[in-house]
């Protein structure tokens, strides 16, 4: 588009008051600015007064690790994708899509290769949904409760994912009668693979290329990942490049060793699939601080490997009364889901807890009814699919903390 | 219409229900080659399906662990750092520190195998042949009494090694915390 030239009045003002103006550059928000903003461009980015970001440590392992996602900054239920909770085994492949093939073999009539245009080619389908990762506030179970929902909470995020459903791409190879389980395996370095039912993937696993209106980010598996709904983040295969339809489940690294509960019997659980309901304050939460006595809103999200949210319930007293919260639309199955309620804080010291149902009627336990079934014994990758309650204390200064 | 002229048409009917279920619908993509899928199938079933012919012994794979894995695993599989442990911790697992290891813990051997050639040595992963593969299993197992010194894998004798702790998962039991589960 050409700049329209600035009408005659306008620019004999300029003329006129330009020096002058000069000296007084707008100092006050409610100033309406006297120069002209900045450019247009070609992919936007956020203010540069925002800062809100994942944090992670430090380790001598650099490409495995995790990131974690600033739940206390967010709105709605969408996970902006560059805040998306990051869980990597051997760092992020930088992938050419033009040079990415998924591979369908196994018990399968037609082996098949696709190449990413072939699966833009088919229908597709796009759906909201969380991934959480199985690890997630397994420093609550052990004791040690992360300070603020990032730290506590932090490797959950919810995004809209776009893409095939796996049904279809297997009708397409056409699944012989013995096959019962599939092993899909990720184009990074170490290839990480997992096992999964086949009764899953038929249901509403995805073969997702879209995240949140655009691409994956490579850090969500660019230029393809699998989408698991519901289920522990590990089986969300990123940079997804082979699915191998098999007759037993294969006991992979990551389901034989790592990922799996440790009980106090010495026995472990596998294939612990589900991530099941759980909800957490953001705001306010530990590490904020309340501006004195009077109106705030208690606000948090909620969601559940098993379906749709159907109850949030919030205790501003330490748990001894509880009331109902409202949820934000839209409620969806297997995604986070927005809950809020309305607080008035007299400036009393006090805890603020959260509790869920889902639609099949589960419900959030306390740590403590968690940890006598499960004990504290980590397991060889610490603590997995714990989803006790959360509490977050108020201290009469106004201090949120997780103590 | 008589019984069998109906039967006829049923019979019929599962067929072409069949058949449309059966073919593809929209012809995407391409055929895979035999010669593809055999580069690109790696992976390994704790029956052995999967495991190339290829064989290692103790000793080979105590001079590649030297030189590939002690660095970051020690030099007894003690682990290090963030690096796990390999080797130890049999008859920890019921007591208050328990010791997760590949010799305590893993179910099967086909996963070490597996796994190693897949993704290890960390810094350089599937860069390991099958009989590299073959040879450090053998150690990694004789650090933890899996097998003798003398032993030598191969894609026969792999799947046959029972783990100690092979028997030692469940399936997942949740809803397992019983004021949580659904009201009846």
């Amino acid at each position: 588009m050409k700049q329209q030239p600035l009408p005659r009045t306008t620019r004999r003002f300029f003329l006129a008051t330009g020096a002058a103006s000069l000296g007084a550059l707008a100092t006050h928000s409610t100033d309406i600015p006297q120069e002209l903003g900045a450019p247009r461009r070609k992919y936007g980015e956020r203010s540069s007064y925002e800062t809100s970001s994942r944090v992670f440590r430090e380790s001598v392992t650099p490409g495995t690790g995790a990131s974690r996602t600033p739940l206390q900054d967010l709105y709605g239920i969408i996970t902006p994708s560059a805040l998306h909770f990051e869980r990597h085994h051997a760092g992020v492949p930088q992938i050419d899509p033009t040079q990415h093939e998924l591979l369908i073999h196994g018990l399968v009539e037609r082996p098949l290769v696709f190449t990413l245009k072939d699966l833009r080619r088919f229908p597709s389908v796009s759906h909201i949904r969380f991934v959480e990762c199985a690890g997630n506030t397994g420093s609550d179970h052990a004791g040690r409760p992360g300070a603020d929902p990032q730290r506590s909470h932090g490797l959950v995020s919810c995004s809209e994912w776009t893409g095939v459903p796996l049904k279809t791409l297997l009708d397409e190879a056409g699944i012989t009668p013995k096959a019962s389980w599939l092993v899909a395996e990720g184009a990074d370095a170490s290839r990480l693979a997992r096992s999964l039912p086949l009764a899953k993937a038929l249901d509403d696993v995805l073969v997702a290329y879209g995240q949140n209106g655009e691409a994956l980010r490579p850090e969500q598996g660019y230029p393809l990942r699998l989408l698991v709904p519901g289920w522990e983040g590990n089986v969300n295969i990123k940079w997804l490049g082979r699915i191998q339809i098999v007759d037993q489940p294969y006991m992979t690294h990551d389901e034989a060793a790592s990922y799996t509960d440790f009980m106090p019997d010495g026995k472990a659980r596998a294939f612990t699939f589900v991530m099941e309901a759980k909800s957490v304050i953001t705001r306010p939460a530990g590490g904020q601080r309340l501006d004195g006595p009077g109106f705030y809103e208690i606000t948090g999200m909620a969601w559940s490997g098993r379906g749709k949210i159907s109850r949030v319930e919030v205790s501003t007293d330490e748990g001894k009364s509880w009331r109902d919260a409202k949820l934000n639309d839209p409620v969806l199955p297997k995604a986070v889901t927005r809950f809020s309620l309305p607080w008035q804080w007299g400036g009393e010291e006090t805890a603020l807890q959260s509790r869920c149902t889902d639609d099949t009627g589960y419900t959030q336990p306390t740590r403590e009814e968690l940890v006598a079934v499960r004990g504290l014994r980590p397991g060889p990758d610490g603590f997995n699919h714990y989803n006790g309650i959360k509490t977050w204390y108020v201290h009469r200064d106004g201090k949120v903390s997780h103590e | 219409m008589n019984r069998i002229a109906i039967l006829a048409s049923a019979v019929l009917a599962v067929g072409f229900a069949l058949m449309a279920e059966r073919a593809p619908r929209y012809n995407l993509g391409r055929p895979a080659t035999p010669e593809e899928i055999r580069k690109r199938d790696i992976s390994v079933a704790p029956d052995g399906t999967g495991l190339p012919v290829g064989h290692g012994t103790v000793e080979q794979g105590r001079y590649i662990y030297k030189v590939l894995c002690a660095n970051c695993h020690g030099d007894h599989g003690q682990g290090v750092g963030d690096y796990p442990a390999l080797a130890g911790g049999q008859g920890t697992l019921k007591s208050a520190d328990p010791v997760l290891t590949v010799g305590s813990y893993w179910p099967y051997a086909t996963t070490v195998w597996d796994y190693t050639h897949r993704a290890m040595p960390y810094q350089r992963p599937g860069t390991l042949s099958a009989d590299e593969t073959y040879a450090l299993t053998a150690f990694i197992l004789y650090m933890n009494d899996i097998v003798e010194d003398k032993a030598e894998l191969n894609e026969k004798t792999l799947p046959q090694i029972k783990m100690p702790n092979r028997d030692g998962f469940v399936p997942d039991p949740r809803p397992d915390v019983p004021s949580a589960r659904p009201k009846k």
